[in-house]
């Protein structure tokens, strides 16, 4: 009996001894929605990840979770995750938005940090890039490259951020060349290589010699390089090994300043929620190299574009634009308030179809 | 909206090979289910094929070796569902689907150093003067070895379930082991051949996606195509050329919306991309009113003793 009590009591100190190690460590919960390996998207929230567990060394420990399906069984992860004692969590997709909030909503002492959505609470913050910043750039490379006129464009799902881009990338494309004509593709999905190669595969058949992208694998970037003369741009990641071409240059989400900074005010207990939307400017998008196969008077005009974005003396949506019904959005020399650009639930005038509802 | 834009010629050649993974997936899996096995873990055999066949395609510089390899590797994954499911008696459906997950993991560690790596091409067959019959040649002429053996396999399958002893017994094994034990036929043995080929005809189909389709690697690349297959094999009624005009179907409508999206055509988007499920189930079900039911013994574990 007097045994059994003392071993009782030892396994309690023992146990209350752990828990108190483990206090000492922030533990830090990620939520992807591909896999790490997608060489886009998730990639690159990965690389963040690995950028805190440097910074922090054992002062932190990081958990993740791949290939999350958007929606109800995010929300379980989410809670396991809260469950085992994470203290901040990334919840790294659009789709995620709604089980953050609730899951939020039973752990008021945990942080949330949610990617691409506009929902906070006293827990959750929201963090994005300005990728539009970028699609500008792209749009500009596209117009000026293509000889066919057809600009594919392969959508992942019609939400705000992925009309952005497709509408910033068309205004920039139709202003160095008026004859484009973009013709979207809707994947309905962020990772499906299979289906992203057939949707550029379809674009080319079509006519198009430039594939955009807003899904996160790198599969149309091999569907352009089989079919020829066609060029791409990386998306989320650099993609530099479908250089020269048909990779010409891309869009680089750098999460990991924003992550060791968030982590950061957590350890310091400084944390807030906030919402955070950076661009070109501040570094959170990076604009890959832009290869040789781009006209050398093209690429001095694309990154004096970057420059003058980056330093705020322009800005993508500057009017005079008009909606695609033809009414008027942005009056000449008006550009786009935040609130609009993020629930951005037009196309402008120009482009064709209709966005699914 | 511009059909015109749409080329009829490379639309069917186009979804002749989106549908041929799915060929593979389904026919091998309809095999096994034949047998009386239920495997879950088609995904899983997939994506190790995948992996397989690109590793070997690029280290050797032959497509034709890597396809050779990725059977290996889908049967090789498919022996530890044999084993688990034959010799310890394992559950199937847990063991098909930790078959998946282990697979995933799998191909996402081999597969590690050959991200961004382009695989050597598998040439078209050279098919002479047949190639430039107007219409005909370009859709039925102009393809790599790997789609017509899809579609051999299909036709070698139903003939030999239809037509041979083999096949006979294959079957007696499916609809009642204990019948078939009783006449002395080797069930687990006969069972485990059958997910052999299963799982040999998985890793093909991975390999078609990652070496001809996409041609790339990327971790989780098959993105549940061989859910997809399970599937068809249901809606198929476990008969092959059904299976294969599902596949044909299915691979059709998601090749045909995506073009008349490209096209802009005024059909709302969401109908379009739901497409390819609700109309091949449908046409499946409606082909499957014959009430061909599952082999019996599907999925049920079989003991000498019992």
């Amino acid at each position: 009996m007097k045994l059994t009590t003392l071993m009782t009591s030892a396994a309690m100190v023992l146990g209350l001894a752990t828990g108190a190690m483990a206090q000492d460590k922030t533990k830090v919960g990620f939520v992807f929605v591909g896999p790490v390996g997608d060489g886009g998207w998730t990639y690159e929230h990965n690389q963040g990840r690995l950028a805190v567990e440097e910074e922090f060394g054992d002062k932190v420990e990081t958990v993740f979770v791949e290939s999350v399906a958007e929606g109800p069984d995010s929300e379980r992860v989410m809670t396991q995750m809260a469950l085992d004692g994470a203290d901040l969590i990334f919840t790294t997709s659009f789709g995620y938005m709604d089980p953050t909030i609730n899951v939020a909503k039973k752990f008021p002492d945990v942080k949330f940090e949610h990617a691409t959505g506009y929902k906070r609470a006293d827990n959750v913050s929201t963090y994005s890039a300005r990728f539009y910043e970028g699609r500008a750039i792209q749009g500009h490379i596209a117009g000026s490259m293509t000889e066919s006129n057809i600009i594919g464009y392969i959508g992942s799902f019609p939400i705000p951020e992925v009309i952005r881009g497709i509408n910033s990338a068309y205004i920039h494309a139709k202003k160095v060349n008026p004859d484009v004509q973009f013709k979207i593709v809707w994947a309905y999905t962020w990772f499906d290589p299979a289906k992203e190669a057939d949707a550029a595969k379809v674009l080319i058949e079509q006519g198009a010699d430039v594939v955009l992208q807003h899904t996160d694998s790198t599969a149309p970037q091999a569907a352009a390089q089989e079919a020829g003369n066609v060029i791409t741009f990386g998306q989320a990641s650099d993609m530099a090994q479908y250089g020269p071409k048909p990779r010409v240059s891309s869009i680089i989400d750098d999460w990991a300043p924003y992550y060791i900074e968030r982590v950061k005010a957590v350890m310091d207990g400084t944390w807030e929620s906030t919402d955070t939307w950076d661009g070109i400017g501040p570094g959170m998008v990076g604009i890959g190299e832009i290869s040789d196969a781009v006209p050398a008077n093209v690429k001095e005009e694309a990154l004096a574009l970057k420059d003058k974005i980056a330093s705020g003396e322009y800005h993508p949506f500057t009017g005079p634009i008009n909606k695609q019904d033809g009414s008027a959005w942005l009056a000449e020399g008006e550009t786009a308030d935040d609130g609009t650009l993020a629930g951005m639930n037009f196309y402008v005038e120009g482009i064709e179809g209709s966005i699914p509802e | 909206m511009d059909l015109s834009a749409i080329n009829p010629l490379l639309f069917v050649a186009g979804f002749l090979v989106a549908a041929t993974p799915l060929i593979f997936a389904a026919i091998g899996e309809l095999v096994v289910e034949k047998s009386g096995v239920l495997n879950l873990g088609v995904e899983g055999m997939m994506i190790t094929g995948a992996i397989c066949g690109f590793a070997t395609a690029v280290e050797t510089g032959s497509p034709l070796l890597g396809f050779a390899a990725a059977a290996v590797g889908g049967a090789a994954l498919s022996l530890l569902f044999a084993f688990l499911t034959q010799v310890t008696l394992a559950n199937q459906v847990a063991s098909g689907l930790s078959l998946t997950l282990f697979g995933l993991g799998l191909s996402a560690l081999i597969g590690q150093s050959y991200v961004g790596i382009k695989p050597p091409r598998l040439g078209d067959i050279d098919f002479g003067p047949l190639a430039d019959i107007p219409v005909i040649g370009p859709i039925l002429f102009t393809h790599d070895i790997i789609l017509y053996l899809g579609i051999a396999l299909v036709a070698g399958v139903w003939a030999v379930l239809k037509f041979t002893r083999a096949g006979l017994i294959l079957r007696a094994v499916g609809e009642s082991h204990d019948a078939a034990h009783a006449l002395g036929y080797k069930v687990k043995r006969i069972r485990t051949a059958a997910i052999l080929f299963g799982g040999a005809c998985a890793g093909l189909g991975g390999a078609y996606i990652s070496l001809i389709r996409v041609p790339q690697w990327t971790e989780g690349m098959t993105a549940g195509i061989g859910w997809i297959a399970l599937a068809l094999v249901v809606f198929a009624s476990w008969k092959p050329w059904r299976a294969l005009l599902g596949a044909y179907l299915f691979g059709g409508i998601t090749q045909l919306q995506l073009n008349l999206q490209g096209a802009g055509v005024a059909i709302p988007v969401e109908y379009l991309a739901m497409s390819p499920y609700i109309i091949t189930i449908i046409v499946l079900v409606v082909l499957s009113a014959d009430k061909s039911a599952a082999p019996a013994s599907l999925g049920r574990t079989f003991h000498a003793s019992n």
